[in-house]
């Protein structure tokens, strides 16, 4: 009946309502999200980039040859598991922030004439620094 | 041999690393595992090639179920013999240093963690314990349906069924969190975690509990014998894994 690759004491006979074997789910589930965090040489950031696009793959593009596997471990992941609208809140976020980025950068790209009102908003350093014929016509009166 | 660096499995004692026959333990790759010795501690490592662990290497493929696969089960084989001799801390998988200086760096760096994480787990095995709700059977009829009044009947029957349905629920719930507190009283920490959505999960049934058990022998016995009890069979499937070595209570920090 183990199951974590440890030897287990007495009891022959596992019961029904047991697995046999460390599945590759249980073992992924351990090795990839538990255990001693530390920051190696080579540096993999496996919860923030690469785990994530592991889990979204997995989720989106082969669910059914992950189920193949027993791979499962993405629902432990509170930000990935259905029914909360993890996943689907954070999509629609990255969208807004994305059509938001894209809606700004014309403006931005277009130097410092008249189109880039927003940006001596943001920017009240930067454009204090700026040289007088740079800024917006009508800024400062 | 190509350039190498240095693939970390865990963290044990010294002592207990040194009863360790590493040679016979194989790593990634097939390459047998080595001992880095600093104080009191060790790190199981083992050699591993520099171009595939690199940063952009491992960003690759990590996304390779196969790869993925074959490196997780080299590094919990690595990490199960260990802790057959003695208490273990496993560490992430994919931590890779340049060099074994750099790993004794991080024990001496850690030290203190490292002994305190031991210490928490020494003597004591982790099990995981799911359970699922099972299939609702029988329960109250359904109002038997009015030839008159069609509508009135099918939404007194569907409100029926999901009545009974959510009770259903509620009492796996319930009789989950029951397990749960009994097996917490023999052991000596516990973590919970998010169920899995049965959509995905493959199993048909709800999951109500998902946890993972810190136990020491006696613990690991008297766990054993509540997971199999028949009190909870009516409303639960359980499944039992285990014994894992302890990775989800070997942290640096305190649970």
């Amino acid at each position: 009946m183990t199951s974590g690759g440890l030897p287990v004491p007495g009891r022959a006979r596992p019961p029904d309502h047991r697995r046999e074997s460390a599945n590759l789910a249980d073992i992924l589930e351990r090795v990839l999200d538990k255990g001693i965090v530390i920051a190696g040489d080579i540096k993999v950031n496996l919860l923030d980039i690469e785990l994530l696009t592991i889990k979204i793959r997995l989720l989106v593009a082969s669910v059914d040859k992950a189920k193949e596997m027993g791979i499962d471990w993405w629902e432990h992941d509170p930000s990935l598991s259905s029914g909360k609208g993890g996943l689907a809140e954070e999509n629609r976020r990255l969208r807004e922030r994305i059509e938001a980025l894209e809606a700004a950068r014309p403006a931005e790209l277009e130097g410092d004439g008249a189109a880039a009102p927003q940006r001596s908003a943001e920017r009240p350093l930067r454009r204090a620094a700026r040289p007088r014929a740079e800024r917006r016509s009508g800024d400062d009166g | 041999m190509a350039d190498t660096v240095v693939y970390v499995y865990a963290v044990t004692e010294a002592a207990i690393a040194e009863t360790l026959d590493a040679a016979a333990i194989v790593g990634i790759g097939g390459a047998p595992v080595r001992r880095v010795v600093s104080g009191g501690l060790a790190a199981v490592v083992s050699p591993v090639d520099a171009t595939r662990f690199s940063e952009e290497a491992l960003r690759r493929s990590l996304e390779d179920l196969q790869w993925l696969e074959d490196i997780a089960r080299a590094h919990h084989a690595v990490v199960a013999a260990v802790a057959r001799s003695g208490p273990v801390a496993p560490v992430r998988l994919a931590t890779v240093y340049l060099d074994e200086a750099n790993v004794r760096a991080l024990l001496d760096d850690r030290a203190a963690g490292f002994a305190a994480a031991l210490d928490r787990i020494r003597g004591r095995t982790e099990w995981g314990v799911k359970a699922f709700a099972a299939r609702a059977e029988g329960g109250a009829e359904p109002p038997a349906a009015d030839a008159a009044r069609p509508g009135t009947s099918y939404l007194m029957r569907r409100r029926a069924e999901r009545d009974r349905a959510a009770r259903g629920h509620q009492d796996a719930v319930d009789a989950a969190e029951a397990v749960h507190r009994e097996i917490s009283t023999v052991a000596v920490a516990s973590r919970r975690y998010p169920p899995q959505d049965p959509r995905l999960s493959g199993h048909r049934e709800e999951m109500v509990l998902n946890a993972a058990y810190l136990v020491d022998q006696v613990g690991a016995d008297a766990l054993r014998r509540l997971v199999e009890d028949d009190r909870a069979a009516q409303s639960l499937r359980m499944e039992l894994t285990g014994p894992w070595a302890p990775y989800s209570f070997a942290t640096l920090d305190e649970p």
